[in-house]
C-alpha cells in the first residue's frame, strides 16, 4: 500500500523534532521517555530503558542482531523508529527467561554451544522462537531459511540449527517452546 | 571428582549470554556519558584544506567537535608491533588528527561529540570539508612497478623473505613441475560488535571499556601514546563481541575516545559504525600469490617457490605473513618464500583470522593438487608421503599428527570410494567433486612471562584471576575447569575473572596461542596454592594429615586426602579456618619458551569437502566438510568443535563468498556493509564433521595446549577450490569463486 506522506501525518498528528514523551509497552512494563521522533527502537531499548541485551550490530538492517518481537512478530530494531511502537507490545530478550528460568531456548543454545562471542545470541534467540510459533522450523531447510536473516560471525550455525530441533522435537504445542 | 579438563561441560558465561545480562564496553552505564561519531576522510590522498565547524558546532547538543586543529599531539608514537610481543600495539605506526594529510579513506579527520548518538550523528553530517585530492595508489595493478622485498615484516619479527638450497636449480632439474598464479581479493574480519570504547577520566587516571583481544595491548598503546604511566590507565573488558583479528591490534579510536572524554570532560563512548569498521581497524590485505613446486616421479618435492605481492600502507612493511606453513609442512631442501610489498592509499593491513597461513596454505594446498593430478597420485598419500617428521631446521616437531589427520580424515570423508578423474560426476545440473587439504598453523612464543592468581576462601569458594579477554574463545568457561583440576575443587565453587588490567598479565589471545598463555599460568597458580596449602596442612599438627609427605597426599573436591590411607583427610575449609586464615593466594607463572626452541611447532590437521557446482550457472554449493585435527590436549572438547568449526566455515566464506575491492579511481572500497560484503548465512551452511587426532606435547606448556583459533580455517578453501576442480576439471585462481570466476576458470 501506498502511504502518501502527508495524509499519514494528519492522520497520525505532527510530532517533533524535539523530545516527546513516548510510552513503550517493553517485556510487560510500560515506560514512559522523552524521545525525538528520529531514535530507533534499538537505540530507545539500549540507551534509555538500559535494555542491553539487544544488540546493535549494523544499524542497518542487514545483521538480525537487534531482532525483538513486535506483538509477537519478528522485527527489526535498528529499522524501527521508536514512535512508531507507541500501543504495540514490545518483547525483547531481556524478558524471555520465566522467574528466574531460562526459556527451553536459551536452555538449548547452551546445551548446544550454539554461540561463541554472544553478541548475535539474543537476536538468534529471538528468531528462534518465534521460528517454530510461525511454523517455520518443521525442516533443516526451513530453519536454514528462514533463520538467514540473522548472521553469526563466529559461525556457530550448525550448533544453532541442533538447538533449534531440540526445542521444535521437544515442544508439543507450537508456541516456541513454553 | 574426576578431573573436568578434557570433559565437554557447557559455557559457564552461557546464561549470560542467552539472557543478554553480559555487559559489552558499548554498554556501560556511566552517569553524565557523551557520544563520539568519527567522520572519515571521503578521499584517500591528499589533504584537508579546512573544516568548517560552524553549522555542526550550533547544532543540538553538540558538546565538542575536534579536528586535526585542536586534537591534542600524541606523546610519543609507537611502531607496529604484534600485540602477542606484549609491547605497545598499535595497528599502524601513524595516529590520524595530527596533520592535514589524508593518506586512505575513511582515515579519521573529525570527532563529533553530542549529548545523544543522534545528535552527533546529525552533526557530523553538517561538518563542510574541503579536501586537495591528489591520485590514489591502493591496488596490486595501481603499484606492481614499485614493489618492493623488505628486509623485516611484522614490525621486524619476520624475514620477508625465507631460502635454502638452490630453488632455481632443483626446478629446472625437476622431472615434474607446476605453477600457478592466484589474486585474492581483500576481506574484512565484520565481528557483529564494531570496535568500540567507553572512556572516562578521573583527575590523571583513564579508565577504558575497550571491545579489544588484548587489555594489556590496549593499556600499553593508549598509555604510550597519551604520555601517562600505566599505573593511571585501567582497560576492562568483559565480553566482546568477536575479533577474528581485527580487535588484536590497537587501532586509534580507542585513543581518539580518551582524547574526547577530556576534551568535552564527560566520559565518552566511541562505537565505529557498520561502514567504518571497513576503515578503521585494518584488513586483510588484497595480494597475489605464485606457487611453483618441483618434483620427482615418484612424488617427493624437490623446489618450493612461493612468492606473494600484496598492498600496505604508506606507513607499515606489513604483510600477513603466508610462508610459515609452506617452509616446513613438506619436506624439500630448496625452497625460496618472498613478500613483496606496494605502498599504497590503505590503512595498514593487520591480523585476520588465520593470517598469512589461510592464503598461503591455499596457495600451496591447491598446488600440491595440481602436483598429485600432474604425477598420478593420490592426493592424500602425496602429502602423507612428503609430510617429514622434523621442520625446516632439522627439529623434532613437539607434536605432529599430519598424517594421522590425513589418514582419519579419508575415512570419515569415504576418501577410498573417489573416483579421481575430474568432470565424470552428475547428479541433475550439477557437478560433483571432492578436495582435500593438509593444515598447519605455527606455534609462536613472542609472548612475555604470563601470570595469574589463585585464591581460596575459608568457606571453600575460590577466584581465579589473569587478565584474559572472553571474544568468543571460551576462555571463561577452559580456565575454570583448569583451575579447578589444578587446586583440586569442584568447578562449582570457583569463578573465573579476567579482562581487567587490574589483575595478573596475560597477553593478547592472538595467534592461536590465548589458550596455551592462560592455561599454562592458570595451571601454575592454582597447583602451586594446591602445594601451599597440603603444606601448611603437613606441617600443621593440628592436622590430621600432619607429617605426611606432601608428595602422599592428593587433593579433590576441596579436600586433602592421604593417599595411604583415605580414611586421613581434611578440606581446604578446615585447615584455613583453624589457622585464622580468611583467605590463601598464589601467584603462577608461565615462562614461555624461547622463541628458536629447537623443536618444529606447528599444530596440523586435515580439511575434506564435497562440493556441487551448477555447470550452467557456476554456483558452488558445499554438500559436506570433514575437518580433523591435533591441537595437543584439548581442554574442552565441545568449545574446542565449535572454534574449529568455525575457522573451517570461515574457510568457506573465503572461497567462496569474501571479497572487496578498491575503487582505482578514489581509492575508496567497494563494499562497506553486511548487506554487499557476503558472509555465511544459516542457509549456506553444509553438513559439517570435526573430529581429533590424540597427540602429547611437552613443549608448548605444562598442560601441553595448542590454539584451535586458527587451524580449523587453513585448509578449508583450498580443499573446497579441489573439490570444484574435481567437479568441473576448472582451476580456479581467484578468491572468492565467485559464479564468474568459476565459469571462466583457467582450466
Amino acid at each position: 500500500m501506498a502511504i502518501n506522506q502527508s495524509t499519514a501525518a494528519a492522520v497520525t498528528g505532527v510530532q517533533g523534532p524535539e523530545s516527546v514523551p513516548v510510552s513503550l509497552d517493553v517485556n510487560g512494563s510500560t515506560y514512559v521517555v522523552e524521545l525525538e521522533p528520529r531514535v530507533s527502537l534499538l537505540d530507545a531499548l539500549r540507551d534509555h530503558l538500559d535494555l542491553t541485551g539487544t544488540k546493535k550490530g549494523c544499524d542497518q538492517g542487514t545483521c538480525g542482531a537487534c531482532t525483538v518481537w513486535q506483538d509477537g512478530r519478528r522485527v527489526l530494531a535498528c529499522l524501527t523508529l521508536a514512535m512508531t511502537c507507541e500501543g504495540h507490545q514490545i518483547s525483547t530478550i531481556e524478558g524471555l527467561a520465566q522467574e528466574g528460568e531460562l526459556h527451553p531456548m536459551q536452555q538449548a543454545f547452551i546445551d548446544h554451544d550454539a554461540f561463541q562471542c554472544g553478541y548475535c545470541t539474543p537476536g538468534q534467540i529471538m528468531s528462534a522462537v518465534a521460528l517454530i510459533r510461525e511454523g517455520n522450523a518443521t525442516t533443516d531447510a526451513d530453519i536454514a531459511e528462514h533463520m538467514s536473516g540473522n548472521i553469526c560471525r563466529c559461525q556457530a550455525y550448525p550448533n544453532i540449527h541442533a538447538a533449534i530441533r531440540a526445542v521444535r522435537d521437544a515442544d508439543d504445542d507450537g508456541d516456541g517452546g513454553r | 571428582m574426576s578431573p573436568v579438563v578434557g570433559k565437554p561441560v557447557n559455557r559457564v558465561d552461557g546464561p549470560d549470554k542467552v539472557t543478554g545480562s553480559g555487559r559489552y564496553c558499548g554498554e556501560v552505564v556511566l552517569p553524565g556519558l557523551a557520544y563520539g561519531l568519527i567522520v572519515g576522510s571521503s578521499i584517500a590522498n591528499g589533504r584537508v584544506v579546512s573544516i568548517d565547524t560552524t553549522a555542526a558546532e550550533a547544532a543540538g547538543g553538540v558538546l565538542g567537535i575536534m579536528t586535526h586543529q585542536n586534537t591534542p599531539k600524541v606523546a610519543n608514537q609507537p611502531h607496529l608491533l604484534p600485540s602477542l610481543a606484549g609491547q605497545p600495539a598499535p595497528g599502524e605506526s601513524f595516529f590520524p588528527m595530527q596533520d592535514e594529510v589524508v593518506h586512505y579513506w575513511g582515515q579519521p579527520v573529525a570527532l563529533v561529540v553530542a549529548e545523544s548518538q543522534e545528535q552527533a550523528a546529525h552533526a557530523a553530517r553538517l561538518l563542510d570539508i574541503t579536501y586537495d585530492v591528489g591520485v590514489p595508489i591502493a591496488t596490486i595493478e595501481d603499484g606492481r612497478s614499485q614493489a618492493y622485498v623488505p628486509e623485516m615484516l611484522f614490525g621486524g619479527l619476520l624475514p620477508a623473505r625465507d631460502e635454502r638450497g638452490d630453488v632455481e636449480a632443483a626446478l629446472a632439474s625437476a622431472e615434474v613441475t607446476v605453477d600457478a598464479t592466484y589474486h585474492f581479493a581483500a576481506n574484512h574480519h565484520n565481528p557483529l560488535e564494531t570496535g568500540v570504547t567507553t572512556a572516562q577520566w578521573d583527575g590523571d587516571r583513564l579508565t577504558v571499556w575497550d571491545s579489544t583481544m588484548g587489555v594489556r595491548a590496549s593499556q600499553l598503546t593508549v598509555a604510550t601514546l597519551l604520555g601517562i604511566p600505566l599505573s593511571d590507565v585501567r582497560v576492562i573488558t568483559h565480553f566482546v563481541g568477536g575479533g577474528f583479528g581485527s580487535k588484536a591490534m590497537v587501532w586509534p579510536h580507542v585513543t581518539l575516545a580518551a582524547m574526547a572524554a577530556r576534551h568535552v570532560r564527560r566520559p565518552v563512548r566511541l562505537a565505529l559504525t557498520r561502514p567504518q569498521s571497513f576503515t578503521s581497524n585494518g584488513h586483510r590485505e588484497e595480494q597475489e600469490q605464485r606457487i611453483t613446486l618441483g618434483a620427482g616421479r615418484d612424488g617427493r618435492l624437490t623446489a618450493i617457490r612461493h612468492q606473494k605481492t600484496s598492498v600496505t600502507s604508506p606507513f607499515d612493511d606489513w604483510a600477513e605473513p603466508a610462508t610459515g606453513v609452506s617452509t616446513q609442512i613438506y619436506g624439500c631442501d630448496n625452497y625460496l618464500g618472498t613478500h613483496s610489498l606496494i605502498k599504497g592509499n590503505t590503512m595498514t593491513p593487520t591480523f585476520t583470522r588465520a593470517p598469512g597461513e589461510s592464503l598461503g596454505s591455499f596457495t600451496l594446498e591447491t598446488g600440491m593438487d595440481r602436483l598429485a593430478y600432474e604425477l598420478d597420485m593420490d592426493p592424500v598419500e602425496l602429502r602423507i608421503m612428503n609430510h617429514p617428521p622434523v621442520d625446516n631446521h632439522g627439529n623434532t616437531w613437539s607434536s605432529d599428527g599430519m598424517a594421522d589427520c590425513l589418514r582419519k580424515g579419508a575415512s570419515l570423508f569415504g576418501w577410498a570410494y573417489r573416483d579421481p578423474r575430474p568432470g565424470v560426476r552428475q547428479e541433475g545440473n550439477d557437478l560433483i567433486g571432492t578436495g582435500v587439504a593438509g593444515a598447519g598453523y605455527p606455534v609462536a612464543f613472542f609472548m612475555p612471562v604470563q601470570h595469574a592468581r589463585a585464591r581460596i576462601f575459608n568457606d571453600g569458594s575460590v577466584v581465579i584471576q589473569t587478565s584474559a579477554q572472553e571474544f568468543g574463545i571460551g576462555v571463561t568457561t577452559s580456565m575454570s575447569q583448569v583451575g579447578a583440576d589444578g587446586l583440586g575443587v569442584d568447578m562449582g565453587v570457583l569463578r573465573f575473572e579476567a579482562g581487567d588490567t587490574d589483575l595478573p598479565n596475560s597477553t593478547s589471545a592472538v595467534g592461536s596461542m590465548g589458550a596455551t598463555m592462560a592455561s599454562s599460568a592458570v595451571h601454575n597458580a592454582a597447583t602451586t596454592l594446591r602445594n601451599e596449602l597440603i603444606a601448611h596442612a603437613v606441617n600443621d599438627s593440628h592436622s590430621p594429615l600432619h607429617g605426611l609427605s606432601p608428595s602422599s597426599v592428593r587433593v579433590a573436591g576441596g579436600r586433602m586426602t592421604s593417599t595411604l590411607d583415605p580414611s586421613i583427610s581434611e578440606s581446604y575449609s578446615d585447615l584455613l579456618r583453624r589457622n585464622r586464615l580468611l583467605d590463601l593466594e598464589a601467584l603462577g607463572s608461565w615462562t614461555p619458551p624461547p622463541f628458536d626452541t629447537p623443536h618444529g611447532l606447528l599444530t596440523f590437521g586435515a580439511q575434506f569437502a564435497e562440493v556441487a557446482v551448477d555447470k550452467d550457472l557456476g554456483l558452488v554449493r558445499v554438500r559436506r566438510m570433514v575437518g580433523v585435527f591435533a591441537p595437543g590436549r584439548v581442554l574442552n572438547p565441545k568449545l574446542a568443535r565449535s572454534q574449529l568449526l568455525g575457522g573451517m566455515l570461515w574457510g568457506l566464506s573465503q572461497a567462496l563468498l569474501e571479497g572487496n575491492q578498491i575503487d582505482r579511481a578514489t581509492g575508496r572500497w567497494a563494499l562497506n556493509n553486511l548487506g554487499e560484503y557476503l558472509v555465511p548465512v544459516h542457509a549456506d551452511i553444509p553438513d559439517i564433521q570435526v573430529e581429533f587426532v590424540e597427540v602429547e606435547d611437552d613443549v608448548v606448556g605444562p598442560l601441553g595446549v595448542k590454539g584451535v583459533g586458527e587451524v580449523g580455517q587453513v585448509g578449508a578453501a583450498a580443499a573446497i577450490a579441489n573439490a570444484v576442480f574435481h567437479a568441473t576439471g576448472r582451476r580456479m585462481n581467484e578468491l572468492p569463486m565467485t559464479a564468474e570466476v568459476v565459469m571462466n576458470g583457467a582450466g
